[in-house]
């Protein structure tokens, strides 16, 4: 059935479904219990499922993800939730030195079922410490997922594919993105994690993006169709794995393609989806590839700064005619 | 803790079969069959032998890069250690971890973790994981005193108290974290006290005892199957070689490690129980040991086919 709820609202549906059906998943973090979350997303919870599954912790990134890995490690099925991106590398040991490479070391007899969602992205005037887009570093790393929810269907979908699981999965939920209002169907046939979702068919260039970047691409289509410029934008969903096939099919048809990326351009995943074209498609291209991404600067506090810091609409249009004009 | 000569000498094989494999384990660096880093346990044999006769089957351990010996003495074959360190499939980590990263899902031995401090948090979850589901179990983690500088180690100790969590703290102070000692790293070298600021049950008990250390455990099991909470042990030691084969030891002096080779954990137990048959199991051992050798030796290499394998868990039909 069909519902229309928002972004937030999907999350916590999701988590709470998976609470009730699985008495292994439990919510780790800091203020999720009585606070209700730092972003309200687990508003509610604590009255449901009680202290005893909704844990608020002491301000310890690492001993508190690291909880969550042993957990795992002991057959739970655990949710930690961490503030912000940039406070997850106050855990980042634990992500990368024991999460990611358990398994490996152990000779394929320790996985890792956890699930870390944390919020990203800038647009919030909250400066330097709050508002980075590191998961295309997290997306470096053997041994983990990403995961970039863009839509309500897989704020909803994400926390499911993410618990069942056998592996750490880093969900990555954009803080501008919890009051969007969307449709879920909690019957519809869930896209798997590594598959790419077409949003806009086109036949012109395409657009790939994922988070909020999605929606800023569905943006500068609209304004590229005026002008005649057929975009085709497609949502990534999963920046590890990424979904190869899916990009090369759409530079295939389009042969012009562009990338919408809210992390820095340096060695970011809109770097690495170029090499990727590069070695697979590259006689496919018309223009060179271009990409709208992150200005290099730690993120300002001045909305003005901030606004002109991250990807816009206007700033994906203006790269799109330049790839036309030079093909 | 009923102490009888028996259990004495089971004290005295397993010590000794972790001495001698450690010894072994060096003239195989030197010959380079193993390679890599490699951290000696000699001279702290008395606590993974007294701390492992305290546990039962299902409990937990988590250790260090210096953990051939609770690997031992937890009942990690010698022969799957040996192979780990070749990095032969027989391995008990298949050769994919060395000797910093033994883990053996039979005997719960979970690492074999090198970064210092990092699997405290992971004993947490652990025991947060048993204390949900109200099984009656007990997660030790064990730890050198260089990790008390660490910030994984106070928030790993503040979780586990504020939760009464059934978490073993295991401290083996052997008062250098490398090459640097406890009072040039630490404002507080009393770390029992340390530990105590977090309102767990902490003690400081001698580590060079195998009879004083396995009641100390036995005693801390009981106290945390009971539901009391967390216990931090402290155990005194003393590393009687270097901190790896790459440590020319000038940060130490000579007279030291000769004054504390006399609380050597073999010749203290000795000389509580003189009776013990040492050559009896001196044959033994060297015989476990020749063992092990050739069974690494014998052992298979992986395919580099298979080199991708244990990044993801294999796909699994849904």
């Amino acid at each position: 059935m069909s519902t229309t709820i928002t972004y937030r609202e999907a999350v916590r549906q999701a988590i709470r479904e998976a609470m009730e059906k699985d008495e292994r998943v439990f919510l780790i973090g800091e203020d999720v219990g009585r606070y209700g979350g730092a972003f309200a997303v687990s508003m509610g919870l604590l009255k449901i499922f009680g202290e005893e599954r909704i844990l608020d912790t002491p301000l310890s990134e690492s001993a508190f993800t690291g909880a969550g890995i042993g957990a795992a490690l002991n057959g739970m099925r655990p949710i930690v939730e961490i503030m912000t991106v940039n406070f997850s590398l106050l855990a980042l040991d634990q992500i990368m030195n024991n999460a990611a490479t358990l398994l490996h070391m152990s000779g394929g007899q320790f996985n890792v079922p956890l699930v870390i969602r944390m919020v990203t992205g800038g647009g919030k005037q909250l400066a330097a410490q709050h508002s980075h887009s590191l998961e295309g570093w997290y997306a470096h790393i053997p041994g983990l997922k990403v995961l970039t929810p863009a839509t309500v269907q897989d704020a909803y979908d994400m926390v499911n594919l993410a618990l069942a699981d056998p592996d750490p999965v880093l969900v990555f939920e954009n803080a501008l993105l919890y009051n969007t209002k969307g449709s879920l169907d909690t019957d519809a046939a869930v896209l798997p994690i590594g598959k790419a979702k077409t949003e806009r068919t086109g036949k012109d260039i395409t657009i790939l993006a994922y988070g909020i970047s999605v929606f800023k691409a569905l943006e500068a289509a609209e304004i590229l169709s005026s002008e005649g410029i057929d975009a085709e934008v497609i949502d990534l969903r999963s920046l590890r794995p990424l979904d190869d096939e899916a990009i090369m099919a759409s530079v295939r048809k389009t042969h012009r393609v562009m990338i919408v990326d809210e992390g820095w351009k340096s060695g970011s995943i809109s770097a690495e989806i170029m090499a990727r074209i590069n070695e697979q498609a590259f006689f496919e291209l018309d223009a060179p590839m271009g990409r709208v991404c992150t200005v290099e600067v730690p993120i300002p506090y001045a909305a003005h700064l901030e606004h002109a810091a991250l990807p816009q609409a206007d700033k994906i249009v203006a790269m799109a005619r330049k790839i036309l004009e030079e093909s | 803790m009923n102490m009888d000569s028996t259990l004495a000498e089971n004290f005295y094989r397993q010590m000794l079969l972790i001495r001698r494999f450690e010894e072994k384990c060096v003239e195989l660096y030197s010959k380079e069959k193993i390679r890599g880093f490699l951290h000696l346990y000699i001279g702290e044999e008395a606590i993974a032998v007294g701390l492992m006769h305290a546990l039962t089957p299902e409990d937990a351990v988590l250790a260090t890069y210096r953990e051939h010996g609770q690997a031992l003495a937890r009942g990690v074959s010698a022969k799957s250690i040996m192979a780990e360190m070749y990095g032969k499939v027989e391995g008990c980590s298949l050769g994919r971890g060395g000797s910093m990263h033994l883990f053996d899902k039979e005997t719960h031995f979970y690492g074999g973790s090198a970064i210092v401090a990092g699997a405290l948090p992971l004993a947490v979850g652990m025991a947060l994981a048993d204390k949900m589901m109200k099984r009656n179990r007990v997660t030790v983690c064990i730890f050198g005193d260089g990790a008390v500088a660490e910030g994984e180690f106070h928030e790993s100790l503040n979780l586990a108290a504020l939760w009464k969590l059934p978490v073993l703290f295991v401290c083996e102070n052997n008062l250098y974290g490398m090459g640097t000692s406890l009072e040039r790293a630490e404002s507080e070298t009393d770390l029992a006290k340390k530990a105590a600021a977090y309102r767990l049950t902490s003690r400081q008990i001698d580590g060079m005892d195998v009879v004083k250390v396995a009641e100390a455990t036995e005693h801390a099991v009981a106290e945390i199957r009971f539901g009391s909470g967390p216990v931090f042990l402290e155990c005194l030691t003393y590393r009687f070689r270097a901190h790896s084969m790459f440590d020319a030891e000038l940060y130490r002096d000579k007279a030291e490690v000769e004054e504390w080779k006399k609380k050597d954990p073999l010749l203290v137990l000795l000389q509580k129980y003189p009776d013990i048959n040492i050559s009896k199991y001196e044959d033994e051992i060297a015989s476990i040991i020749a063992e092990a050798v050739d069974y690494a030796e014998n052992g298979t290499l992986e395919s580099i086919e298979d080199l991708e394998k244990f990044v993801y868990s294999p796909e699994v039909a849904s």
